[in-house]
């Protein structure tokens, strides 16, 4: 049976984060009080700061407009934030020119809701162009131009998500499920040394949801890659991460290791 | 139930909203302004009616169409396909640039960048609002009498065309699939080849296919100013009153135009219906 997505929403947490779980003392990013605000009245976030150490799988759950979208993409900049500063592997991103942000990006497997594929394009093609951070050219376009070792390495990273069999299929004509396989293989192509996954199932259905969880969690586990996701299910926010943020109105309101929280706590930031 | 479909408002709204003092001005202005245009247009039912037995009259005498010079024709015919073909060819490479740096969005906020798309959206007014006619008369002038003229003609109209509706179609694909690349760290360049282009090509493919279809009848045009093809033709057997020739050239020119017309819908809704699966 499908868990409920909320188990329930009681008294609003406090607006100072709990206590601070041990970290893993690497981090591959930290942020540190980042701003952004849509229009005059829309302050989206207000100054929030939290890390993710090297290897750790962390969940960032909030409501609608709570700022989590918005958090994942300043942290990649992305979307500019007004205040504030990135550092991602080590290196200041706030101020960082277009060459060395695209070097940095080139790192983070960013998975995207809606998969974000190129639609008329085949899987084969979607997934090299993972590629195009690290070199970029009319090699890196389509899978009729690649050379044959990025074809292979492309072909392995399908085979990696279960869909060596659909190569060739159109983008536009695969199942919400397959589509994001595409997009976890795509940014697998980038060898990543982290993957950002924003609200990754909230599309899918619930058996494709999971396999797509599980799939994240052989990742960070076999391949070391860490790991931050937001998401509405609190069920498998826990289940999946080392420790979970929850950011509500555009702050951080809770930072704390998932083995010491029940959904029910996480349920109390929604709503 | 039924009180669900019961309609329990005091009053239904209006069908349509009265137009305030200042709008009903306006809409009267412009109903006396379409008026006063076709006045200016010499619009006159009596000519038109006088201008029957006249037209019946030309009829009959183009009747039956004279088939003696029907392999020149067919030559002055195809060499009207060809400039259309090769100037819609040209001008679609060349809009394809020229959309890129005018369309919004898809180069990153900047002075220089905001600069280069008001050049380049004004280069694609220019050459979408001055006519093919008046370009064929300026190429004419530039490189002499003949297809040439034409060829360069319609690649400027064609550029004008496809230029604002390339543009247009990049500004409006799903950013989504930009971002994605973007975020893994692709240029520009690679951005715009590899999300954009895809997802705006059937659009392009459409635009295209309007666009030789367009040249097709305008190349039969800019033969009457001595920029090759059939045109000249035409002009000629009008000139010698040759009405039966005349005929004949007009129902080759009908039989290509809607072959091409044919030809660009079949193709049309192949591509769109790839598009939907």
């Amino acid at each position: 049976m499908a868990q409920p997505l909320l188990q329930s929403a009681g008294a609003v947490a406090p607006a100072v984060p709990a206590s601070k779980p041990e970290t893993n003392p690497i981090c591959d990013l930290k942020v540190e009080g980042l701003c952004k605000s849509f229009g005059k009245d829309r302050n989206v976030l207000r100054g929030i700061s939290f890390s993710v150490g090297r290897e750790e799988a962390v969940a960032l759950i909030g409501s609608n407009g709570a700022g989590k979208s918005t958090a994942l993409r300043c942290a990649l900049r992305l979307i500019e934030p007004e205040a504030g500063s990135v550092l991602l592997f080590g290196e200041d991103i706030s101020a960082a020119r277009q060459r060395q942000l695209r070097r940095v990006r080139a790192e983070v497997g960013f998975v995207f809701q809606k998969h974000n594929l190129v639609p008329r394009v085949s899987a084969l093609t979607n997934v090299i162009h993972g590629n195009l951070g690290r070199a970029g050219g009319i090699r890196g376009w389509s899978q009729l131009l690649a050379a044959t070792a990025l074809r292979d390495r492309a072909m392995a990273c399908l085979e990696r998500v279960g869909l060596a069999d659909q190569a060739l299929k159109r983008a536009d004509q695969l199942s919400g499920g397959q589509s994001q396989r595409v997009a976890i293989a795509r940014a697998l192509m980038q060898q990543p040394k982290m993957i950002v996954a924003d609200e990754p199932v909230a599309s899918l259905d619930p058996v494709a949801g999971q396999e797509v969880m599980d799939l994240f969690r052989q990742l960070t586990r076999e391949e070391g890659i860490t790991l931050l996701f937001t998401s509405h299910n609190v069920q498998q926010a826990l289940a999946y991460s080392d420790r979970v943020l929850a950011i509500r109105q555009g702050e951080v309101v809770l930072d704390d290791s998932s083995s010491g929280l029940s959904a029910a706590d996480l349920g109390k930031h929604y709503g | 139930m039924a009180d669900l479909l019961t309609f329990k408002h005091s009053r239904l709204p209006d069908r349509f909203e009265r137009p305030g003092a200042l709008h009903f001005v306006v809409y009267v202005a412009l109903i006396a302004f379409v008026v006063w245009s076709f006045q200016g247009a010499g619009w006159s039912f009596s000519a038109l009616v006088s201008g029957g037995p006249a037209l019946a009259d030309f009829l009959s005498r183009a009747w039956p169409p004279s088939l003696e010079r029907l392999p020149q024709l067919s030559k002055a015919l195809l060499e009207t396909f060809q400039m259309a073909l090769a100037g819609t060819l040209i001008g679609i490479v060349l809009s394809l640039p020229l959309a890129v740096l005018a369309a919004k969005g898809l180069t990153r906020p900047s002075l220089l960048s905001r600069a280069v798309y008001t050049s380049a959206r004004l280069l694609i007014a220019l050459f979408r609002t001055v006519p093919d006619l008046v370009w064929a008369l300026v190429f004419v002038i530039s490189v002499g009498l003949g297809p040439f003229a034409g060829t360069l003609a319609i690649a400027v109209d064609t550029v004008g065309f496809c230029g604002r509706f390339f543009a247009e179609a990049m500004e409006d694909v799903e950013k989504g699939p930009g971002e994605a690349l973007t975020a893994a760290g692709a240029g520009r360049f690679d951005t715009i080849f590899c999300a954009v282009v895809p997802a705006a090509m059937p659009s392009f493919i459409t635009t295209s296919l309007f666009a030789l279809e367009k040249a097709t009848r305008s190349s039969v045009v800019l033969g009457l100013v001595g920029a090759g093809g059939i045109g000249i033709e035409l002009k000629v057997a009008m000139d010698f009153f040759d009405y039966q020739l005349a005929m004949t050239i007009i129902l080759m020119i009908f039989v290509l135009v809607l072959c091409v017309e044919r030809l660009g819908n079949l193709t049309r809704s192949r591509i769109l219906e790839g598009a939907s699966q």
